[in-house]
C-alpha cells in the first residue's frame, strides 16, 4: 500500500470513507421503497458498530462479526417495527427516539470496549483487475466489505426491478391501500423491509469499527446516519444512485482534506462545508433537469387494514 | 380537540404544581455529605469513556478519591454541552452541597464565573480559562512543553522530512502546540516541513482516520495530532509509519507506531487543591503547570526511538523542567516574516495564551486569521 | 389475534389514559432498574424527578430549557401538518442565533429599549432567510427539502464556528473562540429572581396560542393541512402548494431563528461555537409527541425538558451515567408513542380461526 501514486491513494480512501454511507443508505432505501420512513438509522448504525466490534474482539472472523452487526441492527429495528406497525406510533418521532435509544444503549454496553483495538481486516486483491495501473489498486484491492456493498446494491436493484417480491414491495410503498386490496400483506412486507434495512445499517456501522477505524467509542458514527438518509433522497430512491451519492460525498470529504495538506489558502471551516454544499448543488441540478423522482406514494404513512 | 387543550393545560399545571408544592422542602433539605466531609464536583464536556481529554480528568477525580478516602465524596456530570446547559449543571452541583467544583473545558468559563457569583462559599476551578474571582481559580497545563519534545523526536526520526499534523480547531492552545513542535523539529532538522489538516472536530474517528491517510499519502512519515481519538495512531500502525499519541497513552492502538504520547495528568493538581479545601487553605490563583509540576507527562518511548534520540529528548525535558530552556526562545519570526522574539528573548505567558499566528516556515493559512 | 378498530372520535379520557400509562410504564421501568442497581426506588425517583423542580430555581431552569423546544415545536407542528419536512430547524436556530448575536454585538454599548427588539428581529430574520433557501430550491427546482434543510444545518454550524473563531471573536478574549459578553441592553429580562427562566417562555406560549388559532380558525391553517394530506385536492380547491411550502419553511425558519437568538440573549449571553444541544432535532420529537397540535406542544416540551434535567440529577446524586439517561429518554418516547394506539383505536381481541 505504499508505492501508489497520490491519485490511487485518494481513490482508495474515497471508497473506504464512502462505504458506511452506501450500506446505511441502502438500508434506508429499502425501507422507504416499502413506504417506511425510519429516522433511526444513526441509532441502528452505532449498535451495529458495537456488535461487530465486540465480535471481532472476541476473536470471531470477519463473516461472523458482520453477521453480528446485521443481527444487532435487525433486532433494534424490530423494536421500531413493533411500534410503528403494531402500535401504529408516529414513524418520524419513533425513528428519532430509536436514534436516542441506540446511541445510549451502545454507549452503555460499549464502555467496556473503549481503549481496545480490533485486528486489521485482510485485503482481497481481485486477480488481474488489481494489476491495472492506478485504478487497479484503488478499486480492486479492498477489504471484502467494499465489494459486498456493491453486491448489495446490485442485488437490491435486481430485486426491486425484476422480481415479483420487488414489485410487491414497491406496490406497498406506492399505495398501501391498493396493495392491501390486491391481497398483499402490507405489514408483513414492511416488517421484512425494516428488518433488512436495520441489518444493512448495522453493517454500515460495523464498517467503521471493523475497517475504517478498528476501535469503538460512543457517538463515533458522528452523524453519518443522517447523511445516509439525505443520500436516499439525493438518489431519488434508486440503489445505484445511492452509491453515486455516497461516493460524491466521500470524494468531496477526502479532497478537502488533501487540499488542506497541500496548503491551499482557504480556511478549513469553509472547506469542511463543501461536502454539504456540493450535495445540495448536485441535487438541485438533478432535480432541475427533471431527473429526480418523487418519493414513494405512501412514504411515512401509517397503514391499518380497513375492516 | 377539547381533549388536547385540556391535556395540554392540565399537564402544564401539574408540572408547575408539583414543582411549587415541594419548594420549601428543598430549601431546608440537607446536603448529602456528612459533616466534615468535602464534596468535590466535576463537570465534563465529553463522556468519561472518550479515552482522551475527559477520561484523563476522570482519572484525576479517581486519584482524589484514592488519596483522601472517607474525607471526600466526588460527583460528576459528563457530556455537558458547552452551550446553554453548563450553567444549570453547575448551579445544581453547588445547590447539592459541593464544596469545590472543577469545570474542565474552556467553554465553561463564563458559566463558571456567573455561578460562582451566586455561590460565594463554593470554590470553583476552571481549566484552560483566563477569568478569575475570589472563589474561582484557573489551571491549565503547558502542553507545548510536551510538544517541544515531540518536535525534537520527529525532527530526528523523519526520513521524508514531512510531518503530518491533525488539528481540531484554531484555538490558541492548538496553534501553540503546532508552533512549539515545528520550532523544535526545525532546530534539529532544517529541512522539516509540516503539513496540517484541520478536521473541525475534536472527536470524529472516521474523519481523523481519513485525515491521517491524506497526510501519509502526501508524504508524511510521522503523524502528530491534537484531536482526541486514537484513529490516526491506528492508521499509522497499519501503514507502517510513526505517530505521537494525544492526551493519554495510545500504545494499545499503535504498539510499534507510537513514539511517545503527551499525557494529561491532572491528579497532582486535583489532589493538591482538594487537599487545600480540606485543610481550609484554599485560595484563588492561576496555575499553568508544565513538566515541573507533573501535569504534563510523556508515555514511555516506543522501541523505534534510538538511544541517542532518547537521551536528547530526556535532556531537553530536564532542561525545560528546571527552567533552563524555554520552547519559545528567540530569534523567532511570525509566518509573515515580521519579527516576534529577538535573539535570546522568551515568550511571555500573555502572548502564548492568546497565540493566533503561525511562526515563520509553516505553510498554509491559519483558519482564524482575520 | 389483535385487531384495531378506528375510534370515531378521540376522547379526552383516552388521551389522558395513554399519557399516564406511558409515564407509569417509564417510572416502573426506571424504578425496577434503580432497584436492580441497589437504590431505594421511591427516594431515588424523588431525587431525580421531583427535586430538580422543587424550587423556584428549578422551575425557572425547566422553563429555560423548554423554551426553544416549544418555540420550534410549534413551528414544526404547522409545517409537518402541511407535509413540508423541515428537518433542518437546528440549522435555522444556529443561523438565527448567529445573525441575532451579531446584531447584538454590532449594537454593543448602545442603550435603549429598542435594542432588544431589533436583536430578536435580526435573529428571526436570519432564521427565516436560512429557511427560505430550501423553500426556494424546492419551488424553483423541485429539490427535496429534507436533504437541503438537513445539509444546511451542518453548514450553519460551521459558519458559526468561522465567525466566533474570527470576525466576532472577543478582542480581549485571548483569541479564544467566543464573542464578548453581550451588553445588558441585549439581554432578555428574566421571569424570576432565580434561574434563567426568561420572557422567551412567554413568547413561546404566545406562539403556541397563535399556532392553535391558525390550525383551528384560520383559513390558511386549513389550506396547509389539506395541502399536506392531498396536494391534488388542495390544487382543485384552489390552494397553492407553493404558498404552503413558503409559509411552512418561513414560519419554521423564523421561529427557529427566534429560538436561537433567545438562547443567545436569554441563556448564554454571548456567542459560542455551540449554542444548541440539538434543540432543533429534539423539537421534532416534541412536535410529534404533541401529535402536531400547537397547544399540546407546551406540555410535550416541558416533559422532554424535564427528562434532560432528570438525567443530570441522576448523574449528580446517583452516579448514573449519561448514556443511561439517553436510554430512558428513548424508552419514555417509545412508551408515549406506543400508547397512542389506545387513543386512536379500539383494540379487539379476536380468536384466530
Amino acid at each position: 500500500m505504499t508505492d501508489y501514486g497520490l491519485l490511487t491513494s485518494i481513490l482508495h480512501a474515497i471508497l473506504v470513507a464512502s462505504t458506511p454511507l452506501v450500506f446505511a443508505g441502502l438500508g434506508a432505501l429499502i425501507q422507504e421503497r416499502a413506504g417506511v420512513l425510519n429516522l433511526g438509522i444513526e441509532g441502528l448504525m452505532i449498535v451495529g458498530a458495537l456488535a461487530g466490534f465486540a465480535a471481532a474482539i472476541a476473536g470471531q472472523p470477519l463473516g461472523i462479526s458482520v453477521m453480528a452487526a446485521a443481527l444487532a441492527g435487525a433486532l433494534l429495528a424490530s423494536v421500531f417495527a413493533f411500534l410503528v406497525l403494531k402500535c401504529l406510533s408516529n414513524p418520524v418521532a419513533t425513528g428519532l427516539a430509536l436514534t436516542l435509544f441506540g446511541l445510549g444503549l451502545a454507549a452503555l454496553a460499549g464502555a467496556q470496549y473503549v481503549g481496545r483495538a480490533a485486528p486489521q481486516i485482510a485485503v482481497w486483491e481481485i486477480p488481474l483487475l488489481s494489476d491495472i495501473p492506478v485504478i487497479g489498486p484503488a478499486l480492486f484491492s479492498h477489504d471484502p466489505l467494499v465489494y459486498l456493498s456493491i453486491l448489495v446494491a446490485v442485488c437490491l436493484w435486481w430485486f426491486l426491478s425484476f422480481t415479483r417480491g420487488g414489485l410487491v414491495l414497491r406496490a406497498v410503498g406506492e399505495n398501501h391501500d391498493s396493495a392491501h386490496a390486491l391481497g398483499f400483506s402490507v405489514q408483513g412486507v414492511r416488517f421484512l423491509a425494516i428488518i433488512t434495512g436495520g441489518a444493512l445499517a448495522g453493517i454500515g456501522g460495523a464498517y467503521l469499527t471493523l475497517v475504517q477505524t478498528p476501535l469503538f467509542v460512543e457517538g463515533m458514527t458522528a452523524g453519518r446516519g443522517w447523511i445516509a438518509l439525505a443520500l436516499v433522497v439525493f438518489a431519488s430512491w434508486r440503489p445505484f444512485r445511492v452509491i453515486a451519492g455516497a461516493y460524491l460525498f466521500g470524494s468531496v470529504t477526502i479532497l478537502q482534506l488533501h487540499s488542506q495538506a497541500l496548503g491551499l489558502a482557504i480556511p478549513a471551516q469553509w472547506l469542511s462545508m463543501l461536502p454539504y454544499i456540493v450535495t445540495i448543488l448536485a441535487l438541485v441540478l438533478i432535480s432541475a433537469r427533471g431527473q429526480g423522482h418523487r418519493a414513494p406514494g405512501s412514504l411515512g404513512q401509517l397503514f391499518r387494514a380497513s375492516r | 380537540m377539547t381533549g388536547f387543550r385540556l391535556k395540554a393545560l392540565g399537564l402544564s399545571a401539574l408540572l408547575v404544581l408539583t414543582a411549587c408544592s415541594d419548594s420549601e422542602q428543598a430549601a431546608t433539605e440537607a446536603t448529602d455529605a456528612p459533616d466534615g466531609q468535602v464534596k468535590a464536583g466535576f463537570i465534563y464536556v465529553g463522556p468519561v469513556s472518550d479515552g482522551g481529554w475527559t477520561y484523563e480528568h476522570d482519572q484525576g477525580r479517581l486519584a482524589v478519591e484514592a488519596e483522601f478516602g472517607d474525607q471526600v465524596t466526588t460527583t460528576f456530570v459528563e457530556s455537558v454541552s458547552e452551550g446553554p446547559d453548563a450553567e444549570r449543571v453547575l448551579s445544581q452541583m453547588a445547590n447539592d452541597g459541593a464544596d469545590i467544583i472543577f469545570t474542565t473545558s474552556f467553554g465553561f468559563m463564563n458559566p463558571t464565573i456567573k455561578v460562582a457569583e451566586q455561590f460565594p462559599d463554593v470554590k470553583f476551578e476552571h481549566a484552560t480559562g483566563f477569568k478569575r474571582a475570589d472563589n474561582v481559580a484557573t489551571y491549565s497545563s503547558r502542553f507545548y512543553e510536551g510538544r517541544h519534545i515531540l518536535g525534537l523526536i520527529a525532527g530526528e526520526m523523519t526520513e521524508s522530512n514531512v510531518v503530518g499534523y491533525i488539528a481540531s480547531f484554531p484555538i490558541p492552545e492548538v496553534v501553540r502546540g503546532i508552533n512549539a513542535a515545528y520550532l523544535a523539529a526545525k532546530s534539529v532538522n532544517p529541512e522539516i516541513e509540516f503539513k496540517i489538516i484541520w478536521v473541525s472536530s475534536w472527536f470524529d474517528p472516521g474523519k481523523e482516520a481519513d485525515a491521517a491517510k491524506a497526510l501519509i499519502d502526501q508524504g508524511a512519515d510521522i503523524l502528530m495530532q491534537h484531536t482526541d481519538s486514537p484513529a490516526a495512531m491506528q492508521i499509522a500502525e497499519q501503514r507502517g509509519i510513526y505517530a505521537f499519541g494525544q492526551a493519554s497513552d495510545m500504545a494499545a492502538f499503535g504498539p510499534t507506531a507510537q513514539l511517545t504520547s503527551i499525557i494529561d495528568d491532572w491528579s497532582p493538581y486535583y489532589i493538591e487543591r482538594v487537599g487545600a479545601v480540606i485543610d481550609g487553605t484554599w485560595e484563588s490563583g492561576d496555575v499553568w503547570g508544565g513538566f515541573n509540576t507533573g501535569m504534563v507527562a510523556l508515555a514511555p518511548y516506543g522501541d523505534a526511538v534510538p538511544e541517542a534520540v532518547r537521551s536528547m529528548a530526556d535532556e531537553a525535558r530536564a532542561a525545560i523542567s528546571e527552567g533552563r530552556l524555554h520552547p519559545f526562545t528567540g530569534p523567532i519570526n511570525k509566518q509573515d516574516g515580521s519579527p516576534w522574539l529577538a535573539a535570546g528573548e522568551t515568550a511571555d505567558d500573555g502572548t502564548l495564551l492568546g497565540m493566533d499566528f503561525y511562526v515563520e516556515g509553516i505553510q498554509g493559512t491559519l483558519p482564524s486569521a482575520n | 389475534m389483535m385487531q384495531f378498530q378506528t375510534r370515531a372520535e378521540t376522547h379526552w379520557f383516552h388521551e389522558w389514559l395513554a399519557v399516564i400509562l406511558a409515564l407509569v410504564l417509564t417510572a416502573a421501568t426506571a424504578a425496577g432498574f434503580l432497584a436492580l442497581l441497589g437504590f431505594e426506588p421511591q427516594s431515588a425517583l424523588h431525587r431525580i424527578l421531583i427535586r430538580p423542580l422543587a424550587s423556584t430555581y428549578g422551575v425557572s431552569e425547566l422553563i429555560a430549557k423548554a423554551t426553544p423546544l416549544i418555540t420550534i415545536g410549534v413551528a414544526l407542528s404547522l409545517s409537518f401538518r402541511a407535509g413540508v419536512w423541515n428537518i433542518g430547524a437546528e440549522g435555522q436556530l444556529v443561523f438565527g442565533g448567529l445573525t441575532g448575536g451579531a446584531m447584538a454585538l454590532a449594537l454593543y454599548g448602545v442603550d435603549g429599549f429598542w435594542v432588544l427588539p431589533v436583536v430578536l428581529l435580526a435573529g428571526a430574520v436570519g432564521g427565516l432567510l436560512w429557511g427560505a433557501i430550501p423553500a426556494f430550491l424546492k419551488i424553483r427546482f423541485q429539490a427535496n427539502e429534507i436533504l437541503v434543510s438537513l445539509m444546511l444545518t451542518y453548514v450553519a454550524i460551521l459558519l458559526m464556528s468561522v465567525m466566533v473563531h474570527g470576525p466576532l471573536r472577543d478582542p480581549d478574549g485571548f483569541n479564544f473562540p467566543e464573542s464578548r459578553l453581550l451588553h445588558d441592553a441585549a439581554i432578555l429580562p428574566k421571569l424570576f429572581d432565580q434561574g434563567r427562566g426568561h420572557i422567551g417562555f412567554v413568547f413561546a406560549l404566545i406562539f403556541a396560542g397563535i399556532g392553535t388559532w391558525v390550525v383551528k380558525r384560520w383559513h390558511l391553517g386549513y389550506a396547509m393541512k389539506v395541502s399536506g394530506l392531498s396536494p391534488k385536492a388542495a390544487h382543485f380547491a384552489g390552494y397553492s402548494r407553493d404558498t404552503t411550502i413558503w409559509l411552512s419553511l418561513l414560519i419554521g425558519g423564523a421561529l427557529s431563528g427566534f429560538a436561537g437568538v433567545v438562547e443567545v440573549t436569554g441563556n448564554i449571553g454571548q456567542l459560542v461555537p455551540t449554542i444548541s444541544p440539538s434543540y432543533g432535532f429534539t423539537a421534532i420529537i416534541v412536535a410529534f409527541l404533541a401529535r402536531l397540535h400547537p397547544l399540546a406542544v407546551i406540555p410535550a416540551g416541558l416533559l422532554v425538558a424535564l427528562s434532560y434535567l432528570a438525567g443530570e440529577a441522576a448523574q449528580l446524586s446517583l452516579g448514573i451515567p449519561a448514556a443511561m439517561t439517553q436510554v430512558f429518554q428513548g424508552l419514555l418516547l417509545f412508551f408515549l408513542l406506543g400508547t397512542t394506539v389506545l387513543v386512536n383505536y379500539r383494540i379487539l381481541w379476536v380468536r384466530a380461526v
